[in-house]
């Protein structure tokens, strides 16, 4: 495994004195998505270890944020948990700046019950209704007869938009909703309510809560990759134009055969 | 520049011994470098007082300054008086009117328990308790003041919340009630204490005159030390609700999180600044969400302010009476 770290690390090392002369005391700054983060954690410090020479500043801030540093030029490399927005694109062709999204990653959402409920498949649009309030009770599903306590994730993180885009199409998670700031206090929630539903990025499941199919799929890795499993989405970075120098090393570094084997160790599904 | 002028005035009386060459230094008490000392000492613990001044300054113009763009893109009445809390759709709703009800419901609910309990407590350690019961009670009160929120927080979560859940058969146990009980923990010791030190400050002749005029010991407690500590406790009382609209972790933890206005005990809210902190980490910098959050810092910051001129007055008006 290391023998790999070195070889990949001398190729880049070996491309990146190729293609740009100043690849000394390079530095990185990386920003955005914090569903990203634990990736880009892990990938850097790699990194860094490959090539000590190179400084990372690493930082969260949101899917936004790490956009916005792209269009801003503050960051060379902006993490997201989605596509760049048509008015993201208009604010970086005003300021020159082309956003290149790089995939190098893959996340599958999970919704998940208390380990007694009896209900174990739900459909989408069943989804869409609990959340939007409109099926308030578990037997309307095929369940018990208890009521539904719907639990969201804080409207700013990323897995709340990619829930917000993919199964409630748009449309408002009910504010009767209870909010967790974190997948760590959402899952001992679920754990200790009965009648509990909330959803989770795949990499935090765990015995104490059920997962659910949906649509009568089962959120996995296989499932996502082959794009059975309707609740996924792709982790982008993105770079000013395409990327040279020690921007497009790292790019590389992540999408090389160890790179994605970190991804995988950071709870992400990787691309291959 | 202001502590100079200050210490000028203050310095005026000496003043004389310190410009006048010839008088001063023959008396050791008066000498140069005594008001030289005297002056070093003065103004150093001015300007360590007025550093704090200075710092509240600072984080309230900041606070304003990242709170008032708020306003640019939305009405003060719709922030204020808004039911829906959607930072981050498209198109926004920006209304804390669910946030503000959230942190005014469960201060009342908490302070209903905490109040009681808390000056009982008090009124039993200073009056009633025996000297030995005192001894083990105090301190532990006390300790419990030093729990940090967080850890309170987090045995609300595990262990109270899913306790009510059972006694009382509801959904979820994350609600208002819960979250005013581990809240009520917050400020009773706040409460205790200084309630306890206001009793003990009431001078031994009221309570030995009461007695001596046939009172008994109840009558003593209730119609001579409680009015002649009313002060105290009031201050007492408005610090711990202070305490609890301000308080971050457990509610954040405890609350449930929906914004909701609560329609009955059991349902979960989401208080001003359990929005603040779960959400201030990903909203964008200085976007509309960032400004907005800060605008409910500021609401939160006039809360608590009300509640420390509360605080003041009432201290000031039992006062001139006692």
């Amino acid at each position: 495994m290391k023998k790999s770290m070195g070889v990949t690390a001398l190729f880049t090392a070996l491309f990146l004195m190729a293609s740009s002369p100043w690849a000394m005391a390079e530095r990185l700054a990386i920003k955005g998505s914090t569903t990203v983060l634990p990736i880009a954690q892990k990938i850097s410090e790699a990194y860094m270890v490959a090539h000590p020479e190179t400084k990372i500043s690493l930082s969260g801030g949101g899917s936004g944020n790490g956009i916005k540093a792209v269009i801003d030029q503050t960051a060379n490399v902006g993490n997201s948990s989605r596509f760049i927005k048509g008015k993201e694109m208009k604010m970086a062709v005003a300021k020159g700046v082309t956003p290149v999204p790089h995939r190098i990653a893959l996340d599958c959402i999970v919704p998940v019950v208390h380990p007694d409920n009896t209900v174990s498949n739900l459909t989408m649009t069943q989804l869409k209704d609990i959340y939007l309030a409109t099926i308030t009770n578990w037997k309307e599903v095929g369940g018990a007869d208890k009521k539904i306590v719907v639990i969201s994730r804080d409207s700013s993180s990323g897995t709340f938009d990619a829930w917000r885009g993919l199964v409630m199409k748009k449309e408002r998670v009910t504010p009767r909703a209870l909010t967790q700031p974190s997948n760590g206090g959402l899952v001992t929630q679920v754990a200790t309510t009965q009648g509990a539903i909330a959803y989770i990025a795949l990499g935090y499941l765990n015995d104490e809560i059920k997962a659910l199919r949906v649509d009568g799929i089962k959120g996995s890795a296989e499932t996502t990759l082959n794009g059975r499993y309707p609740i996924s989405r792709p982790l982008f970075m993105f770079t000013n134009g395409w990327p040279t120098g020690e921007t497009l090393s790292f790019i590389n570094f992540i999408l090389s055969k160890k790179g994605q084997e970190l991804v995988e160790e950071a709870g992400s599904i990787p691309l291959y | 520049m202001t502590y100079r002028e200050h210490t000028k005035g203050e310095m005026i009386p000496e003043g004389s011994s310190r410009g006048d060459r010839g008088a001063a230094p023959t008396d050791t008490l008066t000498g140069r470098g005594t008001a030289l000392g005297e002056w070093v000492a003065e103004s150093s613990l001015l300007i360590i007082s007025l550093i704090s001044i200075v710092v509240l300054g600072l984080i309230l113009l900041f606070l304003l300054m990242e709170g008032l763009p708020t306003f640019s893109f939305v009405s003060v009445k719709a922030f204020i008086l808004g039911h829906l809390w959607y930072p981050t759709d498209e198109p926004p709703d920006f209304g804390i009117l669910a946030l503000i009800m959230g942190s005014i419901s469960v201060t009342l609910i908490s302070s209903l328990i905490a109040v009681p309990s808390g000056v009982m407590t008090a009124i039993y350690l200073s009056e009633i308790a025996p000297p030995k019961m005192a001894e083990i009670l105090k301190p532990a009160i006390e300790l419990l003041a030093s729990l940090p929120s967080v850890v309170i927080g987090f045995f609300g979560m595990v262990a109270v919340a899913p306790l009510m859940q059972r006694i009382f058969d509801i959904p979820t146990g994350l609600n208002l009630f819960t979250a005013s009980i581990m809240l009520a923990f917050m400020s009773i010791p706040t409460i205790c204490t200084i309630s306890e030190d206001a009793l003990r400050s009431v001078p031994v002749t009221y309570r030995e005159a009461s007695m001596a005029l046939g009172a008994t010991p109840f009558e003593t407690i209730s119609k001579v030390t409680v009015p002649a500590a009313l002060s105290g406790i009031t201050t007492a009382i408005i610090l711990g609700m202070s305490r609890a609209i301000g308080e971050t972790m457990v509610v954040l933890m405890v609350a449930g999180g929906a914004a909701i206005i609560p329609g009955s005990l059991f349902d979960p809210i989401r208080p001003m600044p359990a929005s603040i902190a779960s959400e201030m980490g990903e909203a964008p910098f200085r976007g509309d969400h960032y400004h907005a959050l800060f605008a409910t810092g500021i609401t939160l910051f006039l809360f608590t302010i009300l509640f420390n001129i509360l605080a003041m007055s009432a201290s000031r008006r039992f006062r001139l009476k006692g």
